[in-house]
């Protein structure tokens, strides 16, 4: 298996008038080429650290990061992010949107070619009847449907997820899962997806890499979910494997917490 | 004769062509001391339930009744716990329960009162930030302000309109566990709506998921049959819990889920190449796409 991702020893300082923040330390991860990695964590752990220095928003202090034999120096095309919040240009419509990056990326292509890859994605996941309502006009989960559809266009080498789905109420949640799942499916992109919802992990990643409370993160272990593809959640949800992986994930978060906890008392 | 009931409630909001049907037929009995879940996605007219629950506002068709009386108005008897907390910001923990307290207990000396306050902030955990103002409080222990506000008024039925959504899933946990171990301890009838599946089997003797809208309605109303105090990692192995959360979600994304309209569609998808944006963009045409020209096309059920 080759590793299509690299992240070595990355270290993330910041400078404090109290000396430095030692918030991600030597965060190693090997990622193969078309793998679904979760990443989960508490909140303020460093899991989004991680996950901004990969996509090259966040200066990165210490090790490196390979993506495809590249050292990464910065943001790029190559990475499509799908954010926390979809970060839609309001005055722009679905497609106006998702055309901003693909005009881009795909400059040589015709314009009709460009406009087939933006309404490709954008009908199947779900919004081809909305391809030309404002951002304004859609749901939540509209809006973040038309984010996962900008990051898939670009056609990257890998997919960031940034907590997708945190703003959502739960069942809006499930209902992305299985969009993004779909489009997933299509492309095999590499991803790193960060979370703390341990069903959202489970039942998108290959893997479910678990992150230490920081100062100083690191990852802490990893779970191996061996469900075969495409995921049924129905089926997974009978499935007692699911609960093993659930609880096992559940126990290390609550260990990490009460550590945290004593942690804070003692300080 | 149950405690709370909803016969025939039906609920929307304007006129003619654009009145949009919220809740219909909606049937519910509650008995009393009995903790209920209501599941339903957001926008699907759970607040208006709650609403109408409240006496914020009158259904349109059916009655609401509170130990056979109906609901016309609100009422000190049902107290409400919002998502967003609604503490008045510039008054500290003790002020804002005290401005309920003062309101539904007149009659009592101050010093009574005082102590009545005091019981229900010890009760949430609060009586080291007794005298802090909402901003110094974090989301969860806003929250733990207002659930103690709630039961501090001595209500008949105890309203909670997901509470806990606003919060991270750690503090989250801790509050559901707080509410579980308050509820054991008071025996309140409690209606809790949320969005959160896990939650509602965690605390309630019965859940019932309300379908998607426009028009919704509530689905098959499932006991929740497992002994507490419930364990939330010990709920994994339970083969009840499995089954219900099976039903419940299985309602919700089959029978109560949004209305598909499945359309088919031919799509093409264009086979070219991403440009590298780091090298420069020539200035003239930009040469030929990097392209195997073998098109994909297909067809994609739309919903």
């Amino acid at each position: 298996m080759s590793h299509y991702v690299e992240l070595s020893n990355l270290t993330k300082i910041y400078p404090t008038p109290k000396g430095p923040a030692v918030i991600v330390k030597d965060f190693d991860l090997r990622i193969a080429k078309g793998e679904f990695v979760a990443l989960i964590g508490h909140s303020g752990c460093g899991k989004s650290t991680v996950l901004s220095m990969l996509a090259g928003l966040n200066d990165i202090s210490g090790g490196g990061i390979i993506l495809a034999g590249k050292e990464l120096t910065g943001p790029g095309p190559d990475r499509g992010i799908v954010f926390q919040s979809p970060c839609l240009l309001p005055w722009m419509t679905a497609l106006e949107n998702v055309m901003l990056g693909v005009d881009q990326v795909f400059y040589s292509g015709s314009k009709a070619e460009r406009r087939e890859i933006a309404e490709y994605y954008l009908t199947v996941v779900g919004l081809g009847d909305a391809l030309h309502k404002r951002s304004r006009e859609l749901s939540q989960g509209m809006r973040q449907r038309v984010g996962i559809a900008r990051a898939f266009a670009l056609k990257p080498k890998m997919l960031l997820l940034d907590e997708p789905f945190g703003m959502l109420d739960a069942l809006t949640r499930i209902e992305l899962q299985q969009v993004l799942l779909e489009v997933w499916g299509r492309t095999q992109l590499t991803a790193l997806m960060v979370t703390h919802d341990v069903d959202e992990a489970i039942f998108l990643a290959d893997r479910v890499v678990m992150m230490t409370n920081g100062p100083a993160a690191e990852v802490g272990d990893i779970l191996e979910i061996k469900f075969p593809r495409p995921r049924n959640r129905a089926a997974l949800l009978e499935d007692s494997e699911y609960y093993r992986y659930r609880e096992y994930l559940m126990t290390f978060l609550e260990e990490r917490a009460q550590h945290k906890q004593s942690v804070a008392t003692a300080a | 004769m149950a405690f709370l009931e909803l016969n025939n409630v039906s609920k929307g909001y304007g006129i003619g062509a654009k009145r949009a049907e919220v809740l219909r037929d909606i049937n519910l009995s509650i008995s009393e001391g009995e903790f209920v879940a209501i599941v339903g996605y957001s926008g699907s007219g759970k607040t208006t339930l709650m609403s109408l629950i409240a006496g914020l506002q009158r259904p349109d068709d059916g009655e609401v009744k509170l130990r056979g009386e109906m609901v016309t108005e609100p009422s000190p008897d049902r107290a409400i716990v919002f998502q967003n907390y609604s503490l008045l910001p510039w008054l500290t923990v003790f002020e804002n329960i005290a401005l309920a307290v003062d309101e539904v207990f007149p009659k009592w000396s101050t010093d009574q009162r005082c102590k009545h306050i005091e019981k229900y902030i010890a009760m949430v955990n609060l009586t080291p930030a007794r005298d802090k103002k909402p901003r110094e409080l974090s989301g969860g222990m806003r929250q733990r302000v207002s659930v103690a506000r709630a039961l501090a008024m001595d209500p008949k039925i105890l309203l909670m309109d997901e509470p806990l959504s606003a919060l991270d899933a750690l503090t989250r946990a801790t509050l559901q566990d707080e509410i579980e171990r308050i509820w054991e301890a008071d025996r309140k009838t409690v209606v809790l709506i949320t969005n959160d599946v896990d939650e509602g089997i965690l605390l309630a003797d019965r859940i019932i998921p309300l379908s998607a809208g426009p028009g919704a309605t509530l689905g098959p109303s499932v006991k929740v049959d497992i002994e507490r105090p419930r364990d939330r990692k010990a709920l994994n192995h339970d083969s009840r819990f499995k089954e219900i959360r099976k039903e419940v979600i299985g309602y919700l994304l089959g029978t109560g889920s949004r209305s598909k309209t499945s359309v088919t569609r031919k799509l093409v998808l264009p086979d070219i190449e991403p440009e590298d944006l780091t090298h420069m963009r020539p200035l003239f045409g930009g040469g030929r796409a990097r392209r195997k020209r073998e098109e994909k096309s297909e067809t994609v059920e739309v919903s």
